[in-house]
């Protein structure tokens, strides 16, 4: 017991009886207990988080977690997140999603909770692959991927998830790696903390069907641009600068005139071209918060017209609706 | 001048047409609040085309707005108008053939140029041709008349004053049948109110309209319809869409559960969003979502949230929301899905009424996946019907499909306003924190429902999902036997409901008909009148109505089996009439007709006596 009366949680708590049924080394695990570790400091009564997930080897998610949970269908678990976080202001909803589900069959819910900046926290688990279908390409795989559905490579463009977000006008953008503790409870803690829609892209490699797809980054730990808000972005001996016409370019750090990284920028410009660098254009892959600005909440929004129709015209009454403005009496 | 000859009538159906921009949907909608102030019994068929301003005076683009009113209960819109008022040609073509000979035509001259005969494929004008000789026919100038009305007016052009020409139209009406003109200048300067000159416009040419009528030597008489002897009580006119609004506000009141709408603009369901977006004081959330599987897919969770979950579409929407109602199956929450059914299949006739869905929502899912399915009967009766289905809904926790359609969406009738104090409590628990661990699949013993555990509530944090459940503690199991346990516990849920749900209501007055006429959803109306007018020929036929769908109410089959002779109009090509069959091994014969329109009473008085002479 802590001084405040309340129990103090550990990350036990949020365990649940359930097994886990990933494979050995999938790097959904290190994901799974970063975000039970990082729980307890969150604060919010184990009853009131709910973790919603869609189809797909992510989604398992909330089984193994002792709080709320609901494993929906394919690609729908933004919908039915914006609906119970409307309903239910007073929860923290959580929404664990990867990328088929969240940028194939669900692509059209994950863009609209993201403008409607409804306060939930979506975790996007990036394999570049199909797993729980057992290795098919999907919708951020490379060009060329060969996979088994894929024979002679894919020849689909990929997304960007962050550029998704971003154009979908997100108000919380990060990226973080499975295995980076430390990162990820940084991006974990500050995305827990925005209210509105936050969008965590959590690099996480799949050992069977796309094993090694991060290690330019995951591996390569000198590959890794830590964004830092009111710090130079830079890494090594490596920075970034803007050029005159906007356009980012990687230069000697020792040049100076580095890029300050401000996410809190209301124009999306920069965070766009941040999260286009990638480890092929720039040799580096940002990670952190990219972009995390203020905007009205939408179930804010949508309660205050209830109550503001409530002030004006008096809490609803039954009969007089069923009685309309034009009646007549037959006696 | 001498005063003109009054008559009296028992019954008038009366067909305002025109084009889809004259404003016909308005003056009908006028005439009935008239007719309805006045106390006559009275039904509505609104008729008008999906696209919002077809061609002008093409024959797609045709609105037409039919009333139905008497001095005594009437169950239909009418099949065939005594009168009808044509604002154009392509009106007078498209609608001549559902008139009788002898019928009365109204027809705006001035719309019969040449260049307006020809987009309606006249070479000759019908006025002059002699093609309209079996008919009263009444030549009136309605546009230069009311144009004519509103000189003077300051600030209106032109073309504001010819569309005025409705409001004339209206107003020649309304003196022709006796209505009360109060309510419709009110309305006026209500409607208008933001714009005094269009007011002044609209009156004076519905002033206009009922003075020519009163001066005219063309109209020689005008006709009275009494007040019906309807029960005594309060009453307003509504439609199925605003019935089945208040339903739902209802319902969240009577259960005490906030409610929450989900759903995606379609024809002809959006009204519904529209009525409840517009009753937020009421608590109510609606959710205009980015497609059809996002609008249930909010209501499942706001449902999982402890909400009244619903969401409202048409088939073409439905059809989409299948896998997401199949999750709710599986979770068992409650959730209510409205199909506003339209002419199928794919985008089909969006603004036409047929019933051709049942069959999807009973079979339209992966795996054995029962649902309720509840279906309304009149613009009225889906007021009850949309709190029935919550009742099943919450009580039960399952979707329930809630099956109306373009006629009663759209259609309207005279309502005896319920006292509130009547309606039924449907309040259900959620599950509180107990002691030991939370089995969330553990059933009621008698209703087979589970718990209804909304986050919040310490100690019950569980998990749900699409994946098959262990019975009682809800963990995933693939588990085979538990797997043929569930399915078939599912099946005994929703088929358990028939012991709660009221037995189906025979009327056979004698109770020695040879024949049943069995119907459900829109139908009621028709087949009703169909049934009254064999009876009075001394015909003995028997009639019930389903209002539940699935399960069937449990003296269905003693009901079929108890006559020689089934018939089962429908709108469709005989869904209900496979259920029956399939599911009580009756000879039931079905009647069905699939064009875009209520069933007429005439047709079925013609079928039930073809049915009960045949051998």
């Amino acid at each position: 017991m802590s001084g405040n009366g309340l129990v103090q949680l550990t990350a036990k708590d949020f365990k649940s009886d359930q097994e886990v049924r990933w494979c050995p080394g999938c790097g959904d695990y290190a994901i799974l207990a970063g975000v039970q570790s990082f729980l307890p400091e969150l604060g919010v009564p184990r009853e009131n988080l709910v973790f919603v997930s869609g189809i797909g080897c992510a989604a398992r998610f909330p089984y193994y977690m002792e709080t709320y949970g609901m494993h929906s269908i394919h690609g729908r678990a933004p919908a039915i997140a914006t609906g119970l976080a409307t309903a239910r202001p007073d929860l923290s909803v959580w929404v664990v999603t990867g990328d088929g589900d969240a940028l194939s069959i669900g692509g059209n819910h994950l863009i609209h909770a993201l403008r409607r900046n409804v306060d939930i926290t979506i975790l996007l688990f990036n394999n570049r692959i199909y797993g729980l279908t057992k290795g098919q390409y999907s919708p951020t795989s490379e060009l060329g991927k060969v996979t088994k559905s894929t024979p002679l490579g894919s020849v689909d463009q990929p997304f960007h998830p962050l550029s998704i977000a971003i154009g979908a006008e997100a108000t919380f953008v990060a990226r973080a790696i499975d295995t980076d503790k430390q990162g990820s409870l940084e991006v974990l803690r500050a995305a827990a903390q925005h209210r509105g829609a936050a969008f965590v892209e959590v690099l996480q490699n799949c050992n069977i069907y796309n094993d090694g797809a991060f290690d330019t980054v995951r591996e390569e730990k000198d590959n890794r641009l830590y964004l830092r808000a009111g710090e130079e972005v830079r890494w090594g001996d490596k920075g970034v600068r803007m050029r005159p016409d906007g356009t980012l370019e990687i230069v000697d750090a020792s040049v100076g005139g580095l890029l300050r990284h401000d996410p809190l920028r209301d124009d999306p410009g920069l965070a766009f071209a941040l999260a286009r660098l990638t480890w092929e254009s720039a040799g580096a892959v940002p990670l952190g918060v990219f972009r995390s600005v203020s905007r009205p909440v939408y179930e804010d929004l949508v309660h205050e017209q209830v109550r503001t129709s409530v002030e004006q015209r008096g809490e609803g009454d039954l009969a007089t609706l069923l009685h309309g403005a034009d009646t007549w009496s037959i006696s | 001048m001498a005063t003109k000859k009054v008559e009296q009538l028992e019954q008038v159906i009366i067909r305002f047409a025109g084009d889809s921009g004259d404003g016909m949907q308005l003056t009908g909608d006028r005439f009935t609040s008239e007719t309805a102030t006045l106390g006559n019994d009275l039904a509505t068929f609104p008729d008008f085309p999906a696209e919002i301003r077809a061609p002008a005076g093409s024959l797609p683009g045709v609105s037409g707005f039919q009333v139905h009113f008497a001095d005594h209960d009437i169950l239909t819109a009418g099949d065939r108008p005594d009168v009808l008022v044509a604002m154009n040609p392509a009106a007078l073509k498209t609608n001549l053939g559902d008139l009788p000979k002898g019928a009365t035509i109204i027809v705006n001259t001035d719309a019969f140029g040449d260049r307006t005969l020809k987009k309606a494929g006249y070479e000759e004008s019908p006025l002059a041709d002699g093609s309209l000789d079996d008919y009263h026919l009444h030549e009136v100038a309605l546009t230069s008349m009311t144009v004519g009305a509103l000189k003077g007016i300051e600030g209106i052009t032109p073309r504001e004053a010819e569309r005025s020409k409705n409001f004339f139209a209206l107003g020649l009406m309304s003196w022709l049948y006796h209505r009360p003109v109060e309510g419709t200048i009110a309305f006026i300067e209500r409607k208008f109110a933001k714009r005094p000159e269009i007011v002044e416009a609209n009156t004076r040419a519905f002033r206009a309209g009922w003075n020519y009528g009163e001066t005219s030597e063309d109209f020689a008489i005008s006709y009275e319809v009494a007040p019906a002897p309807l029960a005594p009580g309060t009453y307003r006119q509504i439609t199925g869409n605003t019935a089945l609004s208040y339903g739902l506000i209802a319902a969240s009141k009577l259960s005490g559960l906030p409610l929450f709408l989900g759903a995606y603009p379609i024809t002809p369901a959006s009204s519904i969003l529209e009525e409840l977006a517009g009753r937020k004081e009421f608590g109510v959330v609606t959710f205009q979502a980015e497609d059809e599987i996002a609008a249930v897919g909010a209501a499942v969770g706001a449902s999982f949230g402890g909400a009244l979950g619903v969401t409202a579409s048409a088939g073409p929407g439905v059809v989409l929301k299948a896998e997401t109602v199949g999750l709710a199956i599986a979770l068992e929450l409650p959730l209510l899905i409205l199909d506003i059914q339209r002419a199928g299949p794919s985008t089909g006739m969006p603004t036409k009424p047929e019933q051709a869905d049942l069959l999807m929502v009973l079979f339209g899912r992966n795996g054995e996946s029962p649902v309720p399915v509840v279906a309304a009967s009149s613009p009225s009766q889906c007021f009850e019907a949309a709190i029935e289905a919550a009742r099943i809904a919450l009580k039960y926790r399952t979707p329930v499909y809630l099956l109306s359609d373009a006629y009663l969406a759209n259609g309207s009738e005279p309502w005896l306003i319920p006292d509130v104090a009547d309606l039924p409590d449907i309040s259900t628990g959620f599950a509180e924190p107990g002691n030991g661990p939370f089995d969330p699949f553990r059933r009621d013993p008698d209703t087979l429902a589970r718990p209804w555990a909304i986050p919040g509530t310490p100690g019950l944090e569980h998990r749900i999902g699409g994946l098959e459940k262990a019975d009682v503690t809800g963990a995933i199991s693939y588990d085979p036997d538990n797997h043929d346990l569930m399915v078939r516990l599912r099946a005994r849920k929703v088929a358990g409901i028939a012991t709660d749900i009221p037995e189906l209501e025979l009327d056979d007055p004698d109770g020695d008909a040879e024949l049943l006429v069995i119907g459900w959803g829109s139908t009621y109306g028709p087949i009703a009148a169909g049934v009254r007018r064999v009876r009075k020929r001394g015909l003995r036929v028997a009639r019930a109505h389903l209002h539940h769908l699935n399960p069937f109410p449990s003296n269905t089959g003693e009901v079929l089996r108890r006559y020689p002779k089934v018939l089962v109009p429908e709108m469709n090509l005989g869904q209900l009439a496979l259920l029956l069959r399939a599911e009580f091994l009756v000879d039931a014969v079905s009647y069905t007709r699939v064009r875009g329109r209520p069933l007429g009473a005439a047709e079925l008085e013609e079928a039930i006596t073809t049915m009960v002479e045949g051998t």
